[in-house]
């Protein structure tokens, strides 16, 4: 039987540091929910906004699959295996933190602030030696139909991760509707809903809100508004 | 009284960032190792209630460590701690500690 979970965006967690202010949907930081510790292989859902010029520091990471979805404004990423890059935009950036990797990301314009989405994956294995892929996507290949924009196959549309998940985009039309099915025996899939309402199945979801759906093997999403979102498939067990 | 918790990892500067983030909670104190004779031996001499693994270590080393330490006190918990001092670090000793 399918099963769910509705986490409306004002429930998520809140973080204001001045030059970042954060949304969480699972426990991060300071926000500790024992009911919002992950869904499957999702970890980290943070919706991040960071001020012109400003940006986080040089920190470290270890055993994780990390990935960058800026939504708006520039993001420079510097790390220890000397790649500096700035993701835009339009981009989507995977880091697989391994046995450990030093990196900083900065807004370097001086009047723009930076909005992106950090989501974290638990690897499906450990020690793993890092990496960085980060590439640019077709905003018209998402149109009204679902874009993979992450897999687990290198040779697979989008980046790549060490994980058995699959990501898709999609910016809807009023009234467009389609049907995902899921890629992977035991997976699910969180919808994080980017802009406008769309429907999943019979519920409703709002900007901002994450629904995670699993135990079934496809779904329906259709828009209700103008619509964009971002599909999530993870392993439920990992 | 504090929660002596023991981090172990092999990448020495990400330990020293975990160890440091961890005695950020006043509540906490943390000492670190970046071997296995290190973490076996200074097991002995603290109450440790909690380990964290962290990078670098193979499943022959943790299989070894868990061993001693549940060998020393077998109520102590063991967890992986995922993303090197990141913002999971607080969420999973909360949850460990119940």
């Amino acid at each position: 039987m399918t099963q769910s979970v509705l986490h409306k965006a004002a429930t998520r967690g809140h973080a204001s540091h001045g030059w970042l202010n954060s949304y969480h949907s699972f426990s991060f930081g300071s926000y500790y929910n024992p009911e919002r510790m992950h869904f499957g292989a999702l970890r980290v859902l943070n919706d991040d906004t960071v001020e012109a010029g400003m940006g986080f520091g040089k920190h470290p990471h270890d055993n994780m699959e990390i990935i960058s979805i800026p939504l708006e404004g520039d993001l420079e990423h510097k790390d220890s295996m000397n790649n500096v890059a700035v993701i835009k935009n339009g981009d989507i950036q995977a880091m697989s933190a391994g046995t450990g990797i030093y990196h900083s990301e900065y807004n370097k314009n001086r009047e723009h602030r930076v909005k992106f989405l950090q989501i974290w994956l638990y690897p499906d294995k450990k020690n793993v030696e890092p990496r960085y892929d980060q590439i640019s996507l077709n905003l018209e290949d998402r149109h009204n139909k679902l874009q993979q924009v992450l897999s687990p196959d290198p040779e697979d549309e989008g980046v790549w991760v060490h994980q058995n998940a699959w990501f898709h985009l999609g910016k809807f039309d009023k009234g467009v509707s389609t049907a995902y099915n899921i890629r992977a025996k035991g997976n699910g899939v969180y919808v994080f809903v980017l802009t406008g309402d769309v429907k999943v199945n019979d519920q409703v979801l709002n900007t901002r809100d994450g629904y995670g759906i699993w135990d079934t093997d496809k779904f329906t999403i259709s828009a209700e508004t103008d619509a964009e979102f971002l599909l999530m498939e993870v392993p439920m067990e990992f | 009284m504090k929660t002596h918790i023991l981090v172990i990892g092999r990448n020495a500067e990400i330990l020293q960032t975990v160890v440091r983030l961890v005695n950020n909670n006043d509540q906490w104190e943390a000492t670190g190792a970046t071997t296995d004779n290190d973490a076996i031996n200074a097991f002995g001499t603290q109450p440790f209630k909690l380990v964290l693994l962290c990078n670098g270590i193979d499943p022959e080393s943790e299989d070894t460590l868990r061993a001693a330490f549940k060998a020393v006190n077998p109520d102590v918990v063991i967890i992986q701690h995922y993303g090197g001092g990141s913002g999971l670090l607080a969420a999973e000793i909360y949850q460990a500690l119940g």
